[in-house]
């Protein structure tokens, strides 16, 4: 499949490579014991470590080192036993020390690989360079006083993992795909949320252009791009840049940029990115990370099912499509909703209804499973009155409307809205006889264009205001005009 | 109150127990002491109310025969250990008005155990210098002046650990050790300074200089009362990475150990240029002693310890060049306002460190720099596997290593100045040490021809301050060093 | 190993010290006396050495700490020595960004 960029003067490939920061999820910090808790009161989550003060020393939190090695295995990577923490030194005001904790030539995880799914069912496996993990910085605000910037260290020393990619991805639906993936597979494991609004997953970008086979061109590095949305703008915008300096016989240097949303662009960092020389050591307070291979197996056999096995199982279980299971799995939580209901129900008619209209809502109301307006056991039960043909499908629609604003038991709704579909032969068969009694010139065309049957059919409709069980009304309607 | 000053934490506990002394008359004659001395230049920041307060507490404890192991002891303590609500300034205008919110893990110990804290003691700036002359507060004088009545240096950088003791103001001090900073200045000053071994005290709470090197020990009268110190600072601590869980046993019972049979280390390499005539016999009668009482002499080679020096000198400023990058002006430094955040870093850093600290900070930044790692730091901690390698092996023959501590013995103050690294050259001795992680100790021995003190070094393997205490015992007891310097800072 | 001062000067930059034109000469001899006097480390081979970066001999595990919150909250003693603070912030001169 080409991924190709027409040019002005023939085409290009775009190359790109991901890093990725994400929060580790734990109570307290990588190093020190303050909280790690989103949204706390600034500079009440910070100890005297996280400060920078003097005499501080770092301890480590293991329950960090875990979700690293769970994370590692989730990208089915190598967990390295022994490991090294460097101090990466530079100066930032939310930098308390002056250098970062992180690693650098040993990480805990070394190479591995996701599958992403594109489109149109193909997949594609994206390498995976490392993992390591390292420290937070603090926020700076520079949106409050004219002439001084406000710090905030709450957020310094957080743990955080970073994972690099290989430039295996060549278009932004790619590069959006492997961070929902990532974002999947973390939000299984439980070691990341994923939540890009609330910075607890950063990406930044690497974008390149080339002829396609030729050799990898001047790449530019795309910061702190904060959604899934974003993303794929930044990285269209950046490559078609880039393809016009060069057609234009310009150079492209290279450099750390920012993407603007409100414009769509990206522009050059306007502080002199000075090439970075962070004089990597090991830290001297710290000593080596190692653990025994024993370790890393009962994290193996702890692991939850991951999105790709729950696709299979989901395929071969519930016998749904590629397409369902793949929309299924995306989400832990969207995948435990559905199974829970589909343990109950036709999984199909689950599938269906999840996947149509209840994405749909979604989608248009903003909302996520975990606040969903509508609660689980609800919706399960409106799903057993579709299966029990005591609503249409029609109806269903109405019935889910309604709850998506109070989230009231179907079964009432059905009862008080007077709902129920009309599925009694007896009744349905008056109803139409006596529309074939008075449109007998309709009974009539309809032998010859059978597809006036649906003018028949929304008669029927009319007539029981749309509660009329269609399956029945087909059969009738096929009898009594002896189609 | 002469009396009182002179005595040991060993006597001084003796009579308190006794109650024929009282913690009050003990400190106040201290606090006299201490403001009489004023012209050495010992004290940074003198918290004699503090001390009081303590005594009282301390007299209570008697009182009620509750009193813990170091109840009522004055100490001196480097400037370097952070004190809750009590300034602390590493000697550097950086840190001149910085009152920590917190206790180090190793003075908590002290006051748990019962001691008082009488000051914070002067230091080179950043614990980095071999003679007190780089503090921000001025020079400290060493109570010891040559044959010419001229001033020398304490030596550095626990020099107001070192000359406080000498000069009988606090009973003993604490100091911190890097590269030699508490043997070297207790040799110059003829007291006890001990450094344990990389790991037995924490670190949490010390201004760090150097990570993998710093190491808190004590300064005293004699060996007994370092030994009675170190019981009382090592502990295993949770909240520094480094900190060791070796069991500790009790030091004072180590003393009075025979050495009969034991084996001492004399390294052919330490005898090299540069170190004066009447050390090397003050060493020659040092070993006569030990043979004496019963230990056997055994001639072994340190192969690499040449390296030991510049190796450290690679290290050392590395490591520190990152632990000082905090200091920036942000969050509880000196600052110097700008309109924009580089130039307030610069001129922060600029104007609140010291000559010694800024040459240190760029040496270690250019060894760790790219394109040099590998050349400077990579080497310096190859070499450094190599020289503590040698004294693993040497110590599968040997239980101490013994030398000189110095090359030379006090010299006058300005003299070492305009050659960084013939200021360098005084730590040839200690350097090693730090860099193996091992424990050392430093016990006077004699005054040389210009009466300044001459100090002997021991060096144990890991975990072994027991033997550097017995042999050090040993040693104390055979030359019977009994010299005090004149008072002579009382008239000024 | 000779230090110049285009070499100080960047020194300098990374470790965010300004230095005056007269620091900036004295550092050159300085910084290259030193640097020429560690040079001697390079007599010896280290080639089959691995380096240590510890003086630790304790062989035991990097010390692992339980994941509870037991720190922080005291944002008044974090800033009590702040140069220049408002509101529980640390104040800094204008960072670009």
């Amino acid at each position: 499949m080409s991924n190709y960029i027409k040019g002005d003067t023939g085409d290009w490939e775009i190359v790109i490579g991901i890093e990725i920061h994400a929060q580790i999820i734990s109570n307290s910090k990588l190093f020190s014991s303050a909280s790690t808790k989103f949204g706390g009161e600034h500079n009440t989550q910070v100890s005297f470590v996280d400060a920078g003060m003097p005499g501080m020393l770092p301890v480590i939190n293991w329950i960090c080192v875990e979700q690293a090695i769970k994370t590692g295995l989730g990208i089915n990577a190598k967990i390295n036993n022994f490991s090294i923490f460097d101090r990466k030194n530079y100066f930032y005001p939310d930098l308390p020390q002056g250098y970062q904790i992180s690693q650098f030539k040993q990480p805990v995880v070394g190479e591995g690989h996701v599958i992403i799914d594109l489109d149109d069912k193909d997949s594609k496996k994206i390498r995976i360079e490392r993992l390591h993990l390292e420290q937070d910085a603090g926020k700076s605000l520079h949106d409050q006083h004219p002439s001084y910037s406000y710090v905030d260290l709450n957020r310094s020393g957080i743990a955080l993992m970073e994972i690099v990619s290989m430039p295996d991805i060549r278009s932004s639906e790619e590069a959006q795909a492997y961070i929902k993936k990532l974002r999947s597979i973390m939000r299984y494991l439980g070691t990341c949320d994923g939540n890009m609004e609330e910075g607890s997953l950063r990406a930044d970008i690497n974008v390149s252009v080339r002829r396609p086979d030729e050799e990898l061109g001047t790449r530019c590095e795309i910061k702190n791009v904060n959604s899934i949305k974003f993303i794929g703008q930044a990285i269209e915008y950046e490559a078609r840049r880039q393809i016009e300096l060069i057609e234009d016989s310009k150079q492209i240097s290279q450099e750390t940029r920012l993407f603007d949303p409100k414009r769509g662009e990206t522009r050059s960092m306007r502080s002199k990115e000075e090439a970075h020389d962070y004089r990597y050591f090991p830290d001297p307070d710290l000593l080596p990370l190692s653990f025994k291979e024993e370790v890393v197996d009962k994290i193996k056999k702890s692991l939850p099912e991951l999105p790709d096995d729950k696709k299979i199982r989901f395929q071969n279980e519930y016998f749904l499509s590629y397409y369902d299971a793949n929309l299924l799995t995306s989400e832990i939580d969207i995948a435990d909703f559905f199974e829970d209901i589909a343990k109950e129900h036709d999984p199909k008619i689950v599938a269906n209804w999840v996947t149509g209209e209840f994405f749909a809502a979604m989608n248009k109301e903003g909302f996520s499973i975990s606040n969903s307006p509508i609660n689980k056991d609800n919706f399960s039960r409106l799903i057993g009155l579709i299966e029990d043909n005591v609503i249409s499908t029609r109806i269903a629609k109405d019935v889910f409307e309604i709850m998506l604003n109070d989230d009231e038991d179907p079964e009432k709704i059905v009862e008080r809205e007077g709902m129920k579909q009309v599925s009694d032969s007896g009744e349905l068969d008056k109803i139409i006889m006596k529309i074939i009694e008075n449109n007998p010139d309709q009974v009539e065309a309809v032998k010859e264009k059978p597809k006036l049957m649906g003018w028949f059919v929304g008669q029927v409709m009319k007539e029981t205001n749309g509660k009329a069980n269609p399956k029945l009304v087909n059969e009738i309607l096929n009898n009594k005009l002896e189609m | 109150m002469n009396e009182l000053i002179n005595l040991s934490i060993k006597e001084a506990l003796l009579l308190l127990n006794k109650k024929e002394l009282s913690p009050i008359d003990l400190i106040d004659a201290h606090i006299n002491e201490m403001e009489g001395a004023r012209s050495l230049n010992l004290f940074i920041t003198e918290t004699a109310d503090l001390a009081r307060e303590a005594a009282l507490s301390s007299e209570k404890n008697y009182n009620t025969n509750e009193a813990r192991p170091l109840e009522g002891i004055p100490f001196g303590i480097k400037d370097m250990f952070c004190t809750k609500d009590i300034r602390t300034t590493a000697s550097s205008k950086m840190l001149e008005n910085f009152v920590p919110p917190y206790e180090s893990t190793v003075t908590k110990n002290l006051w748990d155990d019962g001691a008082i804290l009488l000051g914070k003691l002067n230091n080179d700036e950043f614990a980095m210098g071999s003679s007190n002359e780089t503090s921000f507060f001025g020079a400290v004088k060493n109570p010891w002046k040559n044959s010419k009545k001229n001033i020398t240096v304490p030596g550095g950088s626990s020099g107001g650990s070192a000359a406080s003791i000498a000069a009988n103001i606090g009973i003993a001090s604490l100091g911190t050790d890097t590269g030699g900073s508490i043997r070297q200045p207790a040799s110059f000053t003829g007291t006890v300074g001990l450094k344990p071994t990389y790991g037995r005290c924490s670190r949490w709470g010390i201004i760090a200089f150097a990570s993998s090197l710093d190491q808190a020990g004590p300064i005293t009268k004699n060996i007994e009362d370092a030994a009675l110190v170190l019981n009382s600072i090592c502990s295993y601590d949770k909240k520094d990475s480094t900190s060791s869980n070796k069991k500790l046993p009790d030091f004072e019972k180590s003393i009075e150990k025979s050495i009969k049979g034991k084996k001492v280390g004399i390294p052919k390499e330490y005898n090299m240029d540069g170190v004066s005539q009447e050390i090397i016999s003050y060493w020659e009668k040092g070993k006569e002693w030990l043979v004496e009482s019963g230990a056997e002499l055994v001639d072994v080679s340190l192969p690499n310890i040449k390296y030991a020096l510049p190796c450290y000198y690679i290290i050392a400023p590395a490591e520190a060049s990152s632990n000082l990058a905090r200091y920036d002006g942000v969050k509880y430094t000196h600052r110097v306002d700008s309109d924009n955040i580089i130039d307030m870093y610069e001129a922060t850093r600029a104007e609140g460190f010291g000559s010694e600290v800024k040459r240190r900070i760029m040496i270690g930044t250019y060894v760790l720099s790219s394109g040099y790692y590998d050349a400077y730091y990579l080497k310096a901690q190859k070499v450094r596997a190599m020289i503590s390698q040698d004294f693993k092996n040497v110590f599968s023959e040997v239980d101490v290593i013994f030398g000189p501590s110095t090359p030379t013995t006090a010299f006058e103050v300005g003299e070492k100045n305009d050659d960084p690294i013939e200021m360098y050259l005084n730590d040839v001795f200690t350097v090693p040490v730090n860099l193996a992680g091992l424990p050392a100790l430093s016990v006077p021995v004699g005054l040389d021809s210009n009466k300044l003190p001459i100090g002997l070094q021991l060096i144990g393997n890991a975990f072994d301050e027991e033997s550097i205490l017995s042999f050090g015992r040993c040693i104390e007891k055979s030359a019977n060093f009994n010299s005090t310097p004149e008072r002579w800072w009382k008239n000024e | 190993m000779s230090i110049d001062n285009k070499i100080v000067e960047k020194i300098a930059k990374l470790s965010r010290i300004s230095l005056e034109d007269n620091e900036v000469n004295d550092l050159s001899l300085e910084l290259s006396q030193i640097l020429d006097w560690v040079e001697q480390l390079s007599e010896i081979n280290t080639d089959d050495i691995s380096p240590i970066f510890s003086s630790f001999d304790d062989a035991g595990d990097i010390n692992l700490r339980e994941d509870i919150i037991s720190d922080g909250g005291y944002r008044d003693k974090v800033i009590s020595n702040a140069p220049m603070s408002e509101d529980g912030f640390f104040l800094v001169p204008k960072v670009i960004d």
